[in-house]
């Protein structure tokens, strides 16, 4: 029977790794994912799972460690955050071009300078195109039930790409919620044993990792990583299928709320999506045709799909909780033009930057913007395309 | 060779062949190329052992030619060459003169 509980979003995440119980864990700390790595780490000692934890020196070392382990032949997790996950950045490539099936759960957090430690998604985007499989998650039991089905994706025979699971720094991670647990035989059987694909410790079948591909082969590998990436949405939602028979949890490519007969809606990632959710029923009430679209798998984006949904719409407002500096427009903005551009009737398409560094959302931002995006759609014209909202001038 | 189309390479470009490095033939790199002046050798294998790859042979426990489809010409075999009465057993020259 599954459990109810009360947990923060790190401890949803430690639980669903003890149930999976992998081979080897890498991992070096940083705030707000040390506590999701402590907790852990508390397991291993406790005897509770039978993983083995390397201490590494710094992040760099960590996924080094995880590609080694992994190519070895081992099922390898790891976590981090921010400057964690920006020290991995070229490992992450070797990780993903290698196609070792590491599960990375990151506690989004804002990038430094200025230092902060609180929520943003600025270190997530800066890895969006990395070659990893990026599952997003609104609140703790989204982003534990993600980091069980991110094993089976990762792992699927047909993929064996390396996946992150991403929640909210400090508003997921450290806050308490109500969800539930799946009993530790079925995540065990869902997870299933791990299948090792030219693992190095096999000694019989000697093989070697990481060689020089000059220009006469790299090509190829590109464009044969592009053809796996792929095969993702595909499987993602047959994972979700199999997901849904042990949890009852709905989950697809991409959440959608009011939506089909919206003529207003907001296209938005992780815990903010919630606060949209709640704001838009109270325009529903007032009569107002308002919905959401929350992606869930971030890489590989599903920009027909995410146009199909879109497309019908008159104005649609993309909230970034990071800016990309020099790029006119935040990262999921330039993906949603991208999935509406080959229709020649599509909505109009408004940019705010919001939440930087854990700045709040706060409900008012939402009115404000669905005030905005109502107005747009009766007039068809816009006064600024990108605009950054709950900012002093 | 016919080159493999980007659906035929191996995933995550593994080598499962052993010893398949034999068939990357470095020795085109080369810019400078290893001399033996057989008459200064005075047979100590030093070229043999400080050899960074295996372009140096020995063939019944003496020094034998170089191997120059692997020879990169770094140079570290004349360098490490004691000669004999002053005068090296292995010279380099540029490629082409």
């Amino acid at each position: 029977m599954p459990k109810i509980v009360a947990v923060t979003g790190n401890e949803a995440v430690a639980e669903a790794f003890r149930q999976v119980n992998p081979d080897v864990c890498a991992a070096y700390p940083i705030t707000p994912s040390t506590d999701l790595m402590q907790r852990f780490a508390s397991f291993v000692n406790n005897g509770k799972v039978k993983t083995e934890i390397i201490l590494v020196e710094s992040e760099h070392s960590a996924m080094s460690a995880c590609i080694g382990a992994s190519a070895a032949g081992g099922r390898v997790i790891t976590a981090t955050s921010s400057q964690g996950l920006a020290l991995m950045w070229e490992e992450l490539f070797i990780a993903s071009g290698t196609r070792l099936p590491i599960v990375l759960g990151l506690v989004n957090r804002a990038l430094s300078a200025p230092l902060n430690i609180h929520g943003d998604h600025s270190d997530g985007m800066g890895a969006r195109d990395c070659g990893w499989i990026q599952l997003w998650s609104e609140n703790a039991q989204e982003a534990y039930d993600n980091t069980i089905q991110a094993f089976r994706i990762a792992e699927h025979m047909d993929i064996r790409l390396p996946a992150m699971t991403c929640m909210d720094g400090f508003i997921i991670s450290h806050s308490i919620e109500r969800m539930e647990y799946l009993d530790d035989e079925v995540v065990k059987n869902f997870a299933g044993e791990f299948r090792t694909v030219n693992p190095l410790l096999d000694i019989e079948h000697p093989v070697s990792y990481g060689p020089l591909i000059l220009p006469d082969y790299y090509m190829e590998f590109r464009r044969a990583h592009a053809e796996v990436m792929s095969k993702v949405p595909e499987v993602v939602l047959s994972v979700a299928k199999d997901f849904e028979k042990i949890s009852g949890r709905k989950y697809s490519l991409f959440e959608t709320y009011r939506l089909e007969d919206a003529e207003i809606a907001f296209v938005i990632l992780n815990s903010a999506a919630g606060t949209s959710k709640d704001v838009i029923d109270e325009f529903r009430n007032k009569g107002v045709k308002a919905g959401l679209l929350k992606p869930r798998l971030y890489r590989p984006f599903p920009y027909e799909e995410v146009g199909e949904a879109l497309k019908h719409l008159k104005a649609v407002c993309v909230l970034d909780r990071a800016d990309a500096f020099g790029a006119s427009y935040g990262p999921l903005y330039i993906d949603i033009a991208a999935s509406l551009y080959p229709y020649k009737e599509k909505p109009t398409l408004i940019n705010k930057i919001y939440g930087l560094g854990g700045r709040d959302y706060l409900p008012e931002h939402a009115e404000l913007v669905l005030n905005e995006l109502a107005e747009v759609a009766k007039t068809g014209r816009v006064k600024t395309f990108k605009e950054y909202i709950g900012v002093r001038e | 060779m016919k080159l493999k189309g980007w659906k035929d390479v191996k995933p995550g470009a593994v080598v499962t062949e052993a010893g398949s490095a034999l068939k990357f033939k470095t020795g085109s790199w080369r810019a400078f190329k290893p001399k033996w002046i057989e008459e200064n050798c005075i047979q100590c294998m030093f070229c043999w052992i400080y050899c960074p790859d295996m372009a140096v042979k020995a063939k019944d426990g003496k020094r034998a030619e170089f191997d120059y489809d692997y020879c990169k010409g770094c140079g570290i075999c004349a360098l490490e060459c004691p000669g004999k009465k002053g005068n090296k057993a292995i010279v380099m020259e540029e490629e082409g003169k």
